[in-house]
């Protein structure tokens, strides 16, 4: 695979962030700020049952008076809550498009651009290179089309907007709704709790293999919007399936506030595979604009054997705060977190995962990779906490820096907790500068230097590129180089 | 091919090579014998443009031009080699990936098509089995957990798929046992050809009895101080480099 190469030749072709357009479409949006009308407002524009505005109301109170969470090692200036949008959705949208054929031709435009095949005819017939992915799309607020459902119907499984899901399965979506992250968890995702527009549902069946694999691609296109999807995903017993999230935005000058939860419930002998590429546009190079990233994501392992395993490249964002988890409450469940994350130039990223182990036998494997380039700064925050009843529980944590370059800066957090004397609970850190010798010897081989960081670093990186699904390790390999651009010379 | 002609080369201050200059004509292949710390590798870095080597006088012309003002990897492309005394590892970096990175990338450089991928791993293999070593080390990392023997085999066989026309060997034969500077040495004189210059380093005379030099140079104190033929070597196996130096002193 000369990844590189094309990496190079990719570059050449590029801006450094190929996503920083903007598309000119109508759209429907909210008064700016933030109260209990807007929170009343887009739970009546899609047409909630009481019972989902009352919890957002209830998880807008509770925002009102929670602290910022000011433990994670980032530094910027108060969020302004008031100054931003929090329903923006384009104007065709809001009437709900029932067939591919109903969305703004625009819009499409714009996922083409963005590489996401929505016309199914050409999926279907082959046309395009990622035929077995089915694709839900979210365009600032809202979801504007979710590809092969047909074909996922016959197998049971449902795949589509969580606003469909609320009109369509309103049972499942109440009971597992804030089952993962409940309503106060954090000041984010009670906010996101409080006001979010749209996102994935996926519900798997009793022992169903998802027939392919499910992708959602998020995009902010509206200026001075906050996007906040929730993500909820079901795998019934013995059911299986493997999802991947996809971001950019436009480039901006102002910083644009993105706080997105997602929620897992592996059921027994159950499987979820979420994979994550995060480009969100970083800002500039002097660390102008950017998005801030505040996440909540986590997963229970709620039965026997269940497994539940994060994969994410985190290239983007200015500011990314993000610890994908796993609760692993079933005996002998598996949570597993595969973490690649880059920063350069003026990013700062606060990223890590949790681990809880409470049933017995359960298993965590922890690995995180994190490069640092440019001026920027990077922790890696863990915590694996074994509780008394967890016997013969196992985890085992590897977690390498690698720094590019003199001025940026590389911090490793974990925190081991553990209640039951029989746990196995293994960590294992490496900080290393990305060498000399290295980059010297490729380059007498006739490498260019930024080519021969994409490749020291690719190879840094490899145990987690793995872990990714194929369609996309080739696309995160990329990424890797394009995102390391200009971090040396 | 190589000329070089009066250079002086300091390290963090201090003067290292003090007005050495060598030509080395297409096809020949050349030694350069020496005591620790007479500047052989030093000349061997500066050559393929190592950072932390300053130049305060002379030039050096490749080809006809001054190869000083190159980067590395133009050097490279342009048909310098180095093989390093030390390989570099490179873990996670699968051989056959830096292989065909390397390889495309010099080739790119050229102006040629990048090699067609199974016309490529038909050629690597074929190398690999000429240089005894087998498909397996492919696919591990880059010199990671080579041997020091694999380390140099490895170094052979990224010269024999860059095809150089100028190959600096830094005292490849360090650290080899009788069967490894076997097979090494006749990588070399394998490729041993017209248009294609070697500039052989070593500390050590029996390397020569398997590569047989056209010319061999002294080089002590950053300078050469004798140059002349095969029975140099036999010299200097006899007598040390003592001799040599005080009778040049």
């Amino acid at each position: 695979m000369a990844i590189s190469v094309e990496t190079a030749r990719q570059v050449k072709e590029l801006e450094r962030y190929k996503y920083g357009f903007v598309t000119d479409i109508e759209a429907d949006t909210a008064p700016k700020g933030l109260s209990e009308e807007i929170v009343r407002f887009i739970s009546a524009k899609k047409g909630e049952p009481q019972w989902l505005l009352n919890w957002r109301l209830k998880a807008y109170e509770q925002w009102l008076s929670m602290p910022e969470p000011d433990w994670a090692q980032l530094s910027f200036p108060p969020i302004d809550y008031q100054d931003a949008y929090y329903y923006s959705a384009p104007k065709q949208a809001s009437d709900g498009p029932k067939t591919i054929g109903d969305v703004d031709p625009k819009l499409l435009e714009t996922y083409e651009k963005l590489g996401i095949p929505l016309h199914e005819q050409e999926i279907l017939a082959g046309v395009q290179e990622r035929s077995n992915i089915a694709v839900d799309a979210v365009f600032d607020s809202v979801s504007v089309a979710t590809t092969f459902k047909h074909k996922l119907e016959e197998a049971g499984v449902i795949f589509c907007s969580i606003s469909e899901a609320v009109q369509r399965c309103p049972d499942l979506v109440r009971r597992y709704l804030g089952s993962v992250v409940p309503v106060g968890d954090n000041k984010h995702a009670c906010l996101n709790s409080a006001v979010f527009t749209d996102g994935s549902f996926v519900y798997i069946p009793k022992g169903v293999r998802c027939p392919m694999e499910l992708s959602t691609y998020f995009r902010i296109n509206a200026a001075n919007t906050g996007q906040f999807e929730r993500t909820l995903i079901v795998a019934d017993e013995g059911s299986h399936v493997s999802y991947l999230e996809g971001c950019t935005a436009p480039m901006r000058d102002e910083n644009q506030l993105h706080a997105a939860v997602v929620e897992l419930v592996a059921l027994d002998e159950a499987e979820i595979k979420y994979s994550t590429v995060q480009n969100w546009y970083p800002g500039d190079a002097d660390g102008v604009g950017g998005i801030y990233n505040f996440v909540t994501k986590r997963g229970a392992c709620r039965g026997c054997n269940s497994k539940i395993s994060w994969t994410q490249v985190e290239t983007g964002s200015a500011i990314t705060w993000k610890y994908p988890s796993c609760i692993l409450q079933g005996e002998g469940s598996v949570g597993e977190f595969h973490s690649i994350a880059i920063t350069n130039n003026h990013q700062q990223a606060d990223t890590g995962t949790k681990m809880i182990h409470l049933g017995p036998n359960t298993k965590s494997r922890i690995i995180s990779k994190g490069i640092s380039a440019g001026r920027s700064s990077q922790s890696y925050r863990g915590l694996v906490k074994i509780s008394p009843k967890a016997h013969g529980a196992r985890n085992h944590t590897q977690c390498d820096s690698l720094l590019v370059g003199d001025s940026c800066a590389a911090h490793t957090v974990p925190y081991i907790e553990s209640r039951n004397a029989e746990a196995q609970v293994e960590h294992e850190a490496t900080t290393s500068r990305i060498s000399e010798d290295q980059l010297f010897y490729c380059r007498q081989r006739g490498i260019p230097e930024e080519q021969a960081v994409a490749l020291v670093v690719n190879g840094f990186c490899r145990d987690v590129l793995q872990q990714l699904p194929m369609e996309f390790a080739v696309e995160a390999q990329k990424l890797v180089g394009i995102s390391l651009e200009g971090s040396v010379g | 091919m190589l000329e070089i002609e009066n250079l002086q080369v300091a390290v963090e201050g201090k003067e290292i090579l003090k007005g050495l200059s060598l030509k080395l004509p297409a096809g020949e292949v050349h030694a350069i014998m020496g005591p620790n710390g007479s500047g052989k590798s030093t000349l061997s870095y500066v050559l393929a443009g190592r950072d932390g080597y300053e130049v305060t006088q002379g030039r050096v012309l490749f080809k006809g031009e001054d190869l000083l003002e190159m980067e590395p990897e133009k050097r490279a492309a342009a048909g310098v080699f180095l093989a390093f005394q030390y390989p570099v590892e490179i873990p996670g970096v699968a051989n056959t990936t830096f292989l065909k990175e390397a390889a495309n990338a010099v080739r790119m450089a050229r102006g040629e098509e990048p090699h067609d991928a199974l016309r490529f791993v038909k050629l690597l293999r074929a190398k690999t089995k000429e240089l005894g070593m087998s498909d397996e080390m492919l696919k591990r990392p880059v010199n990671s957990g080579f041997s020091g023997g694999e380390k140099k085999r490895n170094e052979m066989l990224q010269m024999a798929m860059l095809e150089p026309s100028l190959a600096i060997l830094d005292e490849t034969d360090s650290g080899l046992d009788i069967d490894a500077l076997k097979t090494v040495s006749d990588a070399v004189n394998a490729m041993r050809a017209e248009n294609r210059t070697f500039l052989v380093i070593t500390h050590y005379q029996r390397l020569l009895n398997h590569i047989v030099p056209d010319q061999i140079h002294v080089l002590a104190g950053g300078r050469i101080v004798r140059s002349g033929g095969q029975e140099l070597a036999a010299e200097l196996e006899a007598r040390g480099y003592a001799d040599i130096l005080s009778a040049a002193a």
